[in-house]
């Protein structure tokens, strides 16, 4: 018995959510009696697996196979569910990122493990096991008993604090056998978003709405972001209009993020954007309006306009750190 | 080829959800519509359609729920999917709903399932995956785009960290999300008329065990009141994300 992690790496290098799925499992681990282990698939070198360690792992998993040098959702769900029988995993962990969506709901048909997904607290108990989720779109909150046998938990990113441990784990090569004539996936291209902060990774984001008034007004608030070392976003209406790319679209049918801190600047704070948002620590509004919805979820709020605002933010930002 | 749409059916987005004994959604003055994703699902097969060189012969909507989720169905028709299969129960569970749905999908032809990436009321994000699995069929999730040519269906997905572009066999369960249409489409006059004949074949559900149950609901708590400040001394919120909650 034992908590299974499968964190993918980025170009061989773990990120804060892969540390905050180790920090997690070791603490249900703990809940259990048992410990935690990380299966890693893919090429990473050993001092980047022993940081896992760091986090509270005690074994770490390190799978090569060269199938699984892109995402197909079979061979990755076949792949992982070979290791959770292996070791006897009760709780398997992914994170609620792209990749973990697409493969924890196969998972939990191949393993018949019930799911609790987008956690972002430890479970409430573990005899019955019962977790605490998001409902209705950060509308309401849902415990949930999980009933199977077996468990499957997918964590919210930047949801949970890491821990860290003077622990030493062990790591453990295995060659997986897959069958690459069942790959039914075929990358033709990769673009990778470099140089730039991840949305969904950011502890601190700057979102634009229609406050913003046009495109060409986004200066001001891309060095804001980059003075804050912020990732930038936008609300709907000004991804549908185009003024800036629909990756940076937050809310209900957009990115779901949890930044530290959200700066909401011209955004009106319709149900579907809070949505989007509301797990955010603390959240500053920027708006004329001082009856907007997005004054009832900030923690800091500002009636202003947002090209008025912007430039003293800067500056305030700038003598702070000089 | 034959396109697959599956939906759920879930309260308006602007809702202002309340309950009954912490257990039960109170459906008073609730409106009801497709989840937004699996209406966008819809409005990029119906595109998929109307471009007579893919060759789609037809477009059905699958659903598991009540007879009283057969408006959302019949809008689903509305706006242009040809049929409806209706699975009579209430969906319990991701895994009960996809179980069902496998049942009733295994013995027919098939091409491509689309499902949106998450339901806007259970926030799960496991439809999909899970119904791929039942079916052993592949699967692509994070779908922003799909395109099909000679035959061939090709897909743009999200990674963490970027975009892919990729080709799959068929039959395949796409999963999707924005982007992969721009703007749902709406019924007009004429399809809310055709809809009323559109057939919707009610199947009864198997019998299988779900694997999750609901405890309680609850509201969230109200966040601490906003502390405002003075947009002429703007600068006195840097101080306060800087001292006061450390943030910066």
């Amino acid at each position: 018995m034992s908590v299974l992690v499968y964190t993918e790496n980025w170009d061989g290098k773990f990120k804060k959510t892969s540390f905050e799925l180790v920090s997690y499992a070791t603490k249900l681990a703990e809940m259990l009696n048992t410990t935690a282990t990380v299966l890693s698939i893919g090429q990473v070198d050993k001092a980047e697996l022993e940081n896992l360690g760091k986090h509270g792992a005690k074994k770490v998993i390190n799978a090569t196979n060269e199938h699984l040098n892109i995402l197909d959702n079979q061979a990755y769900t076949n792949a992982i569910a070979e290791v959770a029988k292996q070791e006897g995993a009760e709780v398997i962990m992914l994170s609620n990122n792209n990749t973990g969506k697409a493969i924890a709901p196969r998972l939990s048909v191949k393993l018949k493990a019930g799911i609790g997904s987008g956690v972002n607290r430890l479970p409430v108990s573990t005899n019955p096991f019962t977790v605490y989720k998001k409902a209705y779109s950060g509308n309401a909150f849902a415990t949930i008993q999980i009933k199977s046998e077996k468990k499957i938990i997918t964590l919210a990113q930047n949801s949970f604090e890491l821990i860290e441990t003077a622990n030493t784990v062990s790591i453990e090569n295995l060659t997986l056998q897959i069958d690459g004539s069942a790959v039914k996936t075929k990358v033709l291209d990769v673009q990778k978003q470099t140089g730039k902060i991840l949305l969904t990774d950011a502890e601190i984001v700057v979102s634009g709405g229609r406050g913003m008034k046009s495109p060409d007004n986004w200066g001001p608030l891309v060095e804001l972001a980059q003075l804050l070392g912020a990732a930038t976003a936008c609300s709907r209406p000004v991804s549908d209009e185009g003024w800036r790319p629909n990756e940076e679209h937050t809310g209900q049918t957009g990115k779901i993020i949890a930044p530290n801190l959200y700066i909401a600047i011209g955004i009106s704070g319709a149900t579907q954007h809070l949505a989007g948002i509301s797990s955010s620590k603390y959240i500053v509004a920027i708006n004329t309006d001082k009856d907007a919805p997005i004054f009832e979820a900030a923690n800091y709020g500002i009636v202003g306009d947002a090209l008025k605002v912007l430039p003293q933010l800067i500056d305030a930002v700038k003598k702070s750190k000089s | 080829m034959k396109i697959l749409v599956c939906i759920s059916n879930v309260p308006d987005t602007t809702t202002k959800v309340k309950f009954i004994d912490n257990k039960k959604l109170d459906t008073n003055n609730i409106q009801w519509v497709i989840n937004p994703w699996d209406e966008l699902s819809l409005t990029r097969a119906l595109e998929l359609k109307d471009n007579a060189s893919n060759g789609i012969q037809s477009v059905t909507i699958a659903h598991v729920g009540l007879a009283g989720s057969e408006p959302t169905i019949r809008k689903a028709l509305a706006i242009g999917a040809d049929d409806a299969v209706r699975i009579n129960s209430e969906p319990l569970d991701a895994y009960y709903v996809a179980a069902q749905l496998s049942e009733v999908i295994k013995n027919e032809p098939f091409d491509m399932i689309l499902c949106g990436i998450e339901s806007s009321d259970h926030n799960g994000s496991t439809v999909g995956g899970m119904l791929a699995e039942f079916l052993s069929w592949p699967s692509v999730s994070a779908v922003s785009g799909v395109e099909i040519k000679d035959g061939q269906i090709f897909i743009s997905r999200d990674i963490d960290g970027g975009k892919e572009k990729l080709t799959i066999t068929t039959p395949v369960v796409a999963i999707v999300q924005k982007g992969i249409a721009k703007e749902p489409r709406i019924a007009a006059m004429r399809g809310i008329m055709m809809a009323r004949t559109k057939p919707i074949k009610i199947f009864e559900p198997v019998s299988i065990e779900p694997l999750t149950e609901l405890v309680s609901y609850e509201l969230p708590k109200p966040r601490a009141s906003c502390k405002f400040i003075d947009p002429d001394n703007a600068n006195q919120l840097i101080d306060l994300l800087q001292n006061e909650i450390k943030v910066i």
